[in-house]
């Protein structure tokens, strides 16, 4: 009797604890985290307009980046059987995102963020969401028509950017003696350029577009010069965590193949988007419609 | 945590000509004592000024200078900072607007306004502590100097401002190092101080943490070697028996 009951009770105990290895695959980093809290949370930037941003609720983020963060959580719901997982935001700014995406704070990142090397140290990237190149805003009377003209001239840049980078080795290289400043974010880096502090402001292309219609006179500046490079916008996830990664990849890769991106990139890129009701008037280049045809989650240095 | 620490990254090539990041916080040092020394003379100079007249019998004098401490200590620096760099160059006559945003260096030009806006700042502060030292003081010995006929300004340079700077050492000390430590808003300017480097550091090579653990050990052997100074000034120059000093 009582050897029947603890033999029983062993082998409840052994299809407890095997039961769900045999029902579906066992959970491991994020997912696991995510299941087991009930919540995911995501990181998002306060004015990287118009990928991710803080129009009119102070708590709730918008954006094209942010779109594609919504098809990832959809996508985690599915996968994990949790219809009502709870989204918690998290603000980031560029030096904090990513330590909090490795310390756990933050689960997905997705705003304006380039994958490169340095940072595939750090974290693991998503496949590409976006491609900017890298070029010069000035105002339409400056004379600057690429970046030969800077010369010996003011420009200015974002400090921490890769546009800031280039700049540099840029001067060094081929002895422009340039004045480089770099300001602290692209609202002043733009402040600068429109106080006459500077001739050019040298960033990403979109960017660029976003600082020029909400100048108080749009149609003085103007978009210039040869990209000096190319770069890749993705979502930053923990390093070595293939099972998070590939949900995410799958989700962003599907409303790549299923045209809904087609909507999205209009909503964000070609309509009027809050809080002003602006018009970034940013086609889809080539670079980009490559990237969504094929999707890759390398950095633009490795193609 | 999941990071991938790299101590030999001060020693790693920036890809900008053959510098390495070890190169940029040593050039960051070097904008950061600048500002802060460039500031602490003004400070220093317009603080005991002010605090010299926030005492002196007459209320127009006093009044003026409780209206600027009240002003440059309620305002926060980074406000202040914004004011000097981006409104009053554009307050300024044009063509030597034009030459402040336009000719000059904006190394320069962000240098300048970070010493103005700092020294003004700190001037606040300063004039507050030599305000103290002068009240900290008996009363009867500006009297009794009045009474040997002394003209009122030279009971300040003989009798008073000698003990009050004695006294107020310790708290200059502070004000001292808190000059090198707020120094750090000219990065917000963009004038590449240690605290720019630092981020700049942070963002090129994806090493946060060692970046600006680097940046805190400088500053904190910065900071302790200026109060080390200090420290042995005060020493120096103290008179022995005379009130608190040396308290012997």
């Amino acid at each position: 009797m009582r050897l029947a009951s603890c033999l029983l009770g062993t082998t409840v105990a052994i299809a407890l604890l095997s039961g769900p290895a045999f029902a579906a695959e066992e959970l491991t980093g994020t997912l696991k985290k995510i299941k087991e809290s009930g919540t995911v949370t995501l990181g998002h930037r306060d004015a990287s307009i118009p990928f991710s941003y803080l129009a009119t609720d102070p708590r709730q983020p918008i954006g094209y980046s942010h779109d594609l963060q919504l098809k990832v959580v959809e996508a985690l719901k599915q996968k994990l059987g949790m219809p009502d997982l709870k989204v918690r935001y998290n603000l980031v700014t560029s030096q904090t995102r990513i330590p909090l995406v490795q310390n756990g704070t933050v689960d997905l990142e997705c705003g304006s963020t380039t994958n490169n090397l340095e940072r595939q140290k750090q974290v693991a990237f998503s496949v590409g969401i976006f491609e900017v190149g890298t070029r010069l805003l000035t105002k339409k009377t400056s004379g600057v028509k690429d970046f030969a003209d800077l010369a010996g001239k003011n420009v200015v840049t974002t400090a921490g950017t890769t546009s800031e980078r280039l700049l540099k080795a840029m001067n060094a290289d081929k002895q422009m003696g340039m004045n480089i400043i770099s300001a602290k974010d692209h609202g002043e880096s733009f402040l600068m350029l429109e106080s006459g502090r500077a001739v050019a402001f040298m960033m990403d292309d979109v960017l660029l577009y976003g600082e020029m219609v909400k100048a108080r006179k749009p149609d003085d500046w103007t978009v210039v010069g040869t990209p000096q490079s190319f770069e890749i916008y993705g979502c930053m996830l923990r390093k070595d965590d293939p099972a998070f990664k590939q949900v995410v990849d799958e989700a962003i890769t599907a409303t790549y193949k299923s045209g809904e991106i087609n909507a999205i990139y209009d909503k964000w890129f070609l309509q009027p988007v809050p809080p002003k009701g602006l018009n970034l008037n940013f086609p889809m280049s080539e670079q980009i419609k490559k990237l969504i045809a094929e999707p890759t989650d390398k950095s633009a240095e490795e193609m | 945590m999941n990071y991938n620490w790299d101590w030999g990254v001060f020693f790693k090539s920036t890809g900008i000509g053959d510098e390495i990041y070890l190169d940029w916080f040593l050039a960051g040092l070097g904008w950061t004592i600048a500002l802060a020394l460039s500031a602490w003379i003004i400070a220093l100079l317009l603080g005991s000024l002010l605090g010299v007249l926030r005492t002196v019998p007459n209320r127009w004098a006093s009044g003026i200078a409780t209206t600027y401490v009240e002003i440059f200590r309620n305002v926060p620096l980074l406000v202040q900072l914004f004011l000097w760099y981006f409104l009053v160059p554009d307050l300024l006559p044009e063509p030597l607007e034009l030459w402040f945003k336009q000719d000059l260096n904006p190394a320069t030009s962000a240098y300048l306004s970070v010493v103005v806006c700092l020294g003004l700042f700190t001037a606040a502060r300063v004039c507050e502590q030599v305000r103290t030292g002068i009240q900290a003081l008996p009363k009867g010995q500006a009297a009794a100097a009045r009474a040997m006929g002394f003209t009122l300004p030279q009971i300040y340079r003989y009798v008073l401002l000698p003990q009050a700077f004695r006294i107020i050492i310790p708290p200059l000390t502070s004000e001292f190092l808190n000059i090198f430590k707020n120094s750090a808003v000219a990065s917000l300017i963009g004038l590449m101080e240690l605290l720019a480097q630092t981020k700049q550091t942070a963002e090129f090579s994806a090493n946060l943490f060692e970046a600006f653990t680097l940046a805190t050990l400088i500053y904190f052997v910065l900071n302790m070697s200026l109060m080390l100074f200090m420290r042995g000034v005060e020493k120096k120059v103290a008179v022995p028996g005379l009130m608190s000093v040396g308290g012997k």
